[in-house]
């Protein structure tokens, strides 16, 4: 791990960020494959990581959000609290089938939900910027 | 239980799944339910988004943080500057249309089922 490395990782960890304030993720997209490529971590040190670093992106990302009035605390802690029971499901599930069934299985999940998305931006009314 | 608690508790649950196995926040999953099925406009929905994620992230570092699987100095490399980037990230979004989120979304989420695929 050299000076390059830890500039990439940087520079990475960044682009990571504006995508969390952009489009209302943590970033982990980004800052697995910086952790494993760069900062020579195991794929699932590289996740776990990934976890740790999203979690002050999505507290500041909550406070800049909700400055700018786009935060609905109530629905979104309400997701959160409810997500337990769906990372217990999720473990049971994991050990239920193979992991490549369930890689498939949310990306025909996310092929689905970018084509909704898609239609929304091509139809674009309502699409104004904010004042 | 009312029906929207039980939509809220149905994409926590595909959120967490997701976070838990492939070390994401589950923004992926929760910002286009809630648009789609909420009919969120897209800055609310991913303001909101990043509330569950402060959620949904602590316990996840908090169990595999257990395990001794999380590199703290290392998740500092990545999330410091994140932080910055997160920041003006939020600025940038409030100055593009929003149905341009939902379009630069649609591609995040081709480029995330491309990497699980692949």
């Amino acid at each position: 791990m050299d000076a390059g490395s830890v500039a990439a990782a940087v520079a990475i960890g960044f682009l990571g960020g504006v995508t969390g304030g952009m489009l209302g993720v943590g970033g982990g997209i980004l800052f697995v494959p910086a952790l494993v490529f760069f900062l020579e971590l195991s794929q699932v040190s590289g996740e776990s990581t990934s976890l740790l670093a999203i979690v002050p992106v999505a507290v500041v990302g909550v406070w800049r959000q909700r400055g700018y009035g786009n935060v609905r605390l109530r629905e979104g802690l309400t997701i959160g609290a409810l997500s337990v029971p769906g990372v217990v499901a999720g473990t049971a599930l994991a050990n239920a089938l193979s992991d490549r069934a369930l890689a498939l299985s949310f990306a025909a999940l996310q092929i689905v939900l970018a084509i909704g998305l898609a239609r929304r931006a091509l139809r674009g009314a309502g699409g104004s910027a904010a004042s | 239980m009312s029906s929207r608690l039980l939509r809220l508790g149905i994409i926590g649950s595909l959120a967490g799944a997701f976070s838990g196995l492939f070390g994401v926040g589950g923004g992926t999953v929760i910002v286009p339910f809630l648009i789609l099925w909420f009919g969120f406009e897209e800055r609310e929905a991913t303001g909101t988004s990043l509330a569950a994620i402060i959620l949904i992230a602590t316990l996840a570092a908090g169990i595999q943080g257990l395990h001794g699987h999380v590199h703290v100095v290392k998740g500092l490399v990545v999330g410091v500057p994140a932080i910055a980037g997160v920041v003006a990230g939020a600025a940038l979004q409030q100055r593009v249309p929003q149905r341009a989120v939902s379009g630069a979304f649609a591609a995040l989420l081709i480029v995330s089922a491309a990497v699980l695929i692949f």
